[in-house]
């Protein structure tokens, strides 16, 4: 009985901290470290990442969501510390540009490959 | 139908040509000069001599308040320091300055060969408080109004330009 609390506990209390560092890890590679050349927070170790990272970690034990964090960061950084914009007038291009290539590039296939009719 | 091909594929090689083409002169630097115009936070700071604490909110009483986030192992920052000083001659403009994870008997001793420009000195030991003004690295001066409006904020050292830029602005 007691090894079986035991293992319950343990379980809770790896799987809960396992949920909590995801969601820090998650948010670290989502935010461009300002500092470094191309690096994410997750990836750096420099003063601002180290900063960035603990505050992150306090927000979420202030019992922020995601969303809540990346709108403080925004607020205080703009919309260039996060590594995936969010959908604004300013950014339609940036987000709607593949899809219409895309689509801009199976209609020129099509016409490329389209066979010429077989004239009687 | 072959000229159609022709046509669209030059439309799009043109266009990705003109997207890489203006790319390249566009720098990208990250600045904050989207914080301009907004009021600074209502954040609680700690003195550096005592246990008190500082509140944004007493700037209101100022005309104008200049931040300045400095620490005393910072070469910038002593680079700077004379201008704070003559910035300290204005008197509608309270001096804060914030030391920015510091050693504590290094600030001191900094302030003591450099002299000290600031009205009110605080600390931010962890550099937490900071990421609430949008600060990123050190030196960095925010200059606020009565109703603690960020008028203009400086990344990196003050010259003698910014250092006018500022008498110009308080004097108006």
């Amino acid at each position: 009985m007691k090894k079986k609390i035991f293992l319950l506990l343990f379980f809770l209390i790896t799987f809960e901290s396992y949920g909590y560092e995801n969601l820090d890890n998650k948010i670290f590679k989502n935010l461009r470290c300002l500092v470094c050349q191309g690096q994410t927070v997750h990836d750096s170790n420099s003063e601002f990442a180290l900063t960035i990272k603990s505050v992150v970690k306090d927000k979420i034990s202030e019992g922020k969501n995601e969303k809540e964090i990346y709108d403080f960061l925004s607020e205080k950084y703009g919309d260039w510390i996060l590594l995936n914009p969010p959908l604004k007038k300013s950014s339609y291009l940036l987000w709607f540009l593949p899809y219409f290539l895309f689509v801009l590039g199976i209609i020129f296939l099509f016409f490329l490959l389209k066979k010429p009719k077989i004239r009687p | 139908m072959k000229q159609i091909n022709y046509i669209i594929v030059s439309i799009l090689f043109s266009a990705i040509f003109v997207v890489l083409y203006l790319s390249l002169g566009n720098e990208k630097i990250y600045d904050t000069e989207d914080l301009v115009g907004k009021k600074i936070p209502e954040v609680e700071i700690n003195l550096f001599e005592n246990s008190g604490v500082l509140n944004t909110k007493e700037f209101t009483n100022n005309e104008f308040t200049i931040l300045n986030f400095w620490a005393s192992w910072c070469a910038p920052c002593r680079k700077e320091h004379p201008n704070l000083v003559r910035l300290s001659k204005i008197t509608n403009l309270k001096m804060v300055g914030i030391n920015f994870k510091d050693d504590k008997s290094n600030a001191k001793n900094f302030l003591q060969e450099n002299g000290n420009p600031f009205d009110i000195l605080a600390k931010d030991k962890l550099g937490k408080k900071s990421v609430n003004f949008g600060i990123y690295g050190i030196p960095e001066t925010i200059l606020i109004d009565s109703e603690l409006k960020i008028l203009k904020k400086y990344i990196g050292p003050l010259n003698i330009k910014d250092v006018n830029e500022i008498r110009k602005i308080v004097k108006k």
